[in-house]
């Protein structure tokens, strides 16, 4: 692992006008690695992905990619940076074709060549899609529908993706197949991966290192492994 | 089938009564206090008589009673519609053209008056088709730009004397002024709370015209606006160019289908372009279309600017062929037209708002007849079509996007 972190957040503070949701989150993740945050329901999680994304802009704190302070770089400036996220809850374009969410996902490239490749590869990873290609993304089922949202976050051709609960709703064995998916991404583009989850039994097992988030703070910070085992998180979010 | 058909009487004496409650105190209801009966049973019957023929050969046609009389028709109809599909696309617009061309050579006065005015509701709901159809922005004060873009004519030709060819770019030009001046103010609201922010801006503008008597000499209006003028040369001595006026209607008419013609055309280029793939982004999903790279500020002041830029242009043509503008053609029932039209139709299917216009601009006239309680009918009328068509008259249909995609999907199953 790099020395080097890739995106880094600095006593992040930030929310939606008086209510304050992330009381000074830190928090790195390097090249290459999944990142795991997991947290109850209402800890900050999405907003944390949506600062970063900046979509909610933090009152306080820095956001640095690659090196770069992004606190004051509009939302749409991100995915041309290699910064994309998978919204909680999938947030498809309903009513556009699946070709359609896909080719918007490309909306900054202008690459036609580079475009219709990455579209052979996502539909090489979701067969399904392909089939699909001319149904409105509304009309997929759920598992379909995150695989989706997942194949246009690609087509933005991201170095960091942000994960937003992929297992949200999802059958267990759909669950499984899109973190095997994610994984591969993972393996083979290098693409670092902050997943957050409320799964942290499954989150945990697919990334290499995890934060968990109590309340708009980070509580603790370890390797997925031990994570995994310290009693404390069992208790708390494996129910045991 | 039993069940069904009392579900069917039962429906419709339920809707007969609530037809009867509605039509009393319309009908019977007197300003001196008097409550009479009759009037409101002799409406009522007679809807009554010709509402019940129609179920009856609903259920007639449901119960195949008369199935040798009606199969032949319906083979007829659907061999009629095989021949108009194994028609090309392009001889139908060849066809539609020649009508287009034709209509004020074998028509009346009164015909093409009402032609140039859905020619000119085309153009409308083309433009308000960008905001509220593909971007999603519910506007209700749309016809103020269309405002803004006629008394930009009436005002420069009668001031300045400038002719419509000048003024007709700077119609648009004005009202895409107007379009970010509204714009931009209400790009972070939504839904219902843009619809009467936009409601409040458009009836801003009419009173701001009504009100302004040394520019716009208030709800007066301006008269003596010059018609639309042409240079045509002539050949006396020398060459030179005369002045033509175009004031007859059916010359007026071919100005006009040019700018529906090129407003059509205009937003199904826009539509099937990238800009048109942004705006449906916002309109399925703002963050969303965000967090994808869509500069989701840009992209709705531009559907603002570009919605009112065909308001104006259509503006400027309504007051050369008027000749007169006044505060009053551009009130808030006019947007609310114009929305109807583009919902009706079909919201954002190009072919169904052009039906839509046509449908609400012809139906008022068709029902002339019923006098008095014309609007009523046409407000029956389109409930219904509401209820039959929810999603309009000719709901959008999904574009189907390069070919190319799925050519390349075949060869690739086959190698796997
Ligand atoms: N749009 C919003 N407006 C106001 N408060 C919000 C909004 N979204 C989330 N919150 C609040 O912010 C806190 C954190 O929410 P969120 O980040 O969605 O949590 P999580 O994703 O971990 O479940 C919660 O208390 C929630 O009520
Ligand atoms: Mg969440």
């Amino acid at each position: 692992m790099s020395a080097e972190p890739i995106l880094e957040l600095k006593d992040v503070h930030s929310g939606y006008g008086s209510i304050k949701a992330l009381k000074g989150i830190s928090l790195k993740a390097y090249p290459g690695e999944i990142l795991a945050i997991i947290g109850a329901n209402g800890a900050g999680k999405s907003t944390t992905l949506m600062t970063i994304c900046g979509i909610v802009h933090p009152d306080q704190g820095e956001i640095f990619y690659k090196g770069k302070k992004i606190n004051k770089i509009p939302a749409q400036k991100l995915p041309p940076m290699g910064l994309c996220q998978v919204p909680e809850g999938r947030r498809i374009f309903p009513r556009l074709t699946v070709e359609e969410n896909l080719i918007l996902g490309a909306f900054y490239r202008n690459d036609r060549a580079g475009i219709d490749k990455d579209m052979e590869h996502v539909y090489s990873l979701f067969p399904i899609l392909k089939e699909r290609s001319r149904q409105q993304g509304g009309t997929l089922s759920g598992g379909e529908q995150q695989m989706l949202a997942l194949a246009r976050a690609l087509m933005t051709k991201p170095e960091v993706l942000l994960l937003d609960e992929p297992s949200l709703g999802l059958a267990p064995i759909i669950v499984q197949s899109i973190f095997d998916i994610i994984a591969d991404i993972n393996k083979n583009s290098d693409t670092t991966i902050i997943l957050v989850e409320q799964n942290a039994n499954l989150a945990l097992q697919t990334a290499q290192r995890g934060y968990v988030l109590e309340t708009g703070r980070i509580t603790l910070e370890d390797d997925a492994e031990s994570l995994l085992n310290n009693a404390d998180i069992r208790k708390a979010y494996l129910g045991e | 089938m039993r069940q069904e058909y009392k579900k069917i009487w039962k429906n419709y004496a339920v809707g007969m009564a609530w037809l009867l409650g509605l039509l009393w105190p319309m009908l019977g209801i007197h300003p001196d206090g008097t409550l009479t009966f009759h009037r409101t049973l002799t409406v009522w019957l007679y809807i009554f008589a010709g509402s019940l023929i129609c179920v009856l050969f609903y259920i007639t046609k449901k119960s195949r009673i008369l199935s040798g009389v009606t199969d032949p028709l319906v083979n007829g109809a659907g061999k009629l519609s095989d021949i108009s599909k194994a028609l090309p696309t392009s001889v139908w617009m060849v066809l539609l053209f020649v009508f287009l061309l034709v209509y004020p050579l074998v028509n009346g006065r009164y015909a093409i008056d009402v032609a140039i005015s859905v020619l000119l509701y085309v153009c409308l709901g083309m433009g308000l088709n960008i905001v509220v159809g593909l971007a999603g922005m519910l506007d209700l004060g749309y016809i103020a730009f269309y405002g803004v873009g006629a008394y930009t004519y009436a005002l420069l030709n009668v001031a300045y004397g400038l002719s419509f060819w000048l003024c007709l770019p700077l119609a648009g030009c004005f009202a895409c002024i107007a379009g970010c001046l509204v714009g931009y103010p209400t790009l972070n609201m939504r839904g219902d709370y843009l619809a009467i922010v936009t409601m409040g801006f458009g009836e801003i503008t009419r009173i701001v015209l009504n009100n302004w008597m040394s520019l716009t000499n208030g709800p007066n209006g301006i008269l003596g606006i010059k018609p639309i003028s042409i240079l045509i040369p002539t050949f006396h001595n020398t060459m030179s160019f005369e002045t033509f006026w175009v004031k007859k209607l059916n010359v007026l008419y071919y100005f006009v289908l040019i700018l529906a013609v090129i407003s059509v055309i205009a937003v199904t280029r826009l539509r099937n372009s990238r800009i048109g793939r942004a705006w449906e982004s916002i309109r399925e999903d703002e963050t969303a279309a965000e967090l994808m790279g869509v500069n989701t500020f840009r992209y709705k002041l531009l559907a603002y600017a570009v919605g009112a830029v065909f308001a104006g242009l259509a503006g400027a043509f309504f007051a050369a062929r008027m000749r007169f503008v006044s505060p009053e053609s551009f009130t808030f029932i006019e947007s609310c037209m114009v929305l109807c039209m583009v919902v009706l139709g079909g919201m954002g299917s190009i072919p169904g708002i052009v039906l839509g216009v046509i449908v609400l601009i012809a139906l008022p006239e068709v029902f002339r007849q019923f006098a008095l309680y014309r609007m009523l009918v046409f407000g029956a009328a389109m409930i219904i079509i509401m209820l039959f068509k929810p999603d309009g008259l000719i709901p959008a249909k999904r574009l189907k996007i390069q070919a190319q995609y799925e050519k390349k999907g075949e060869t690739d199953t086959n190698v796997s």
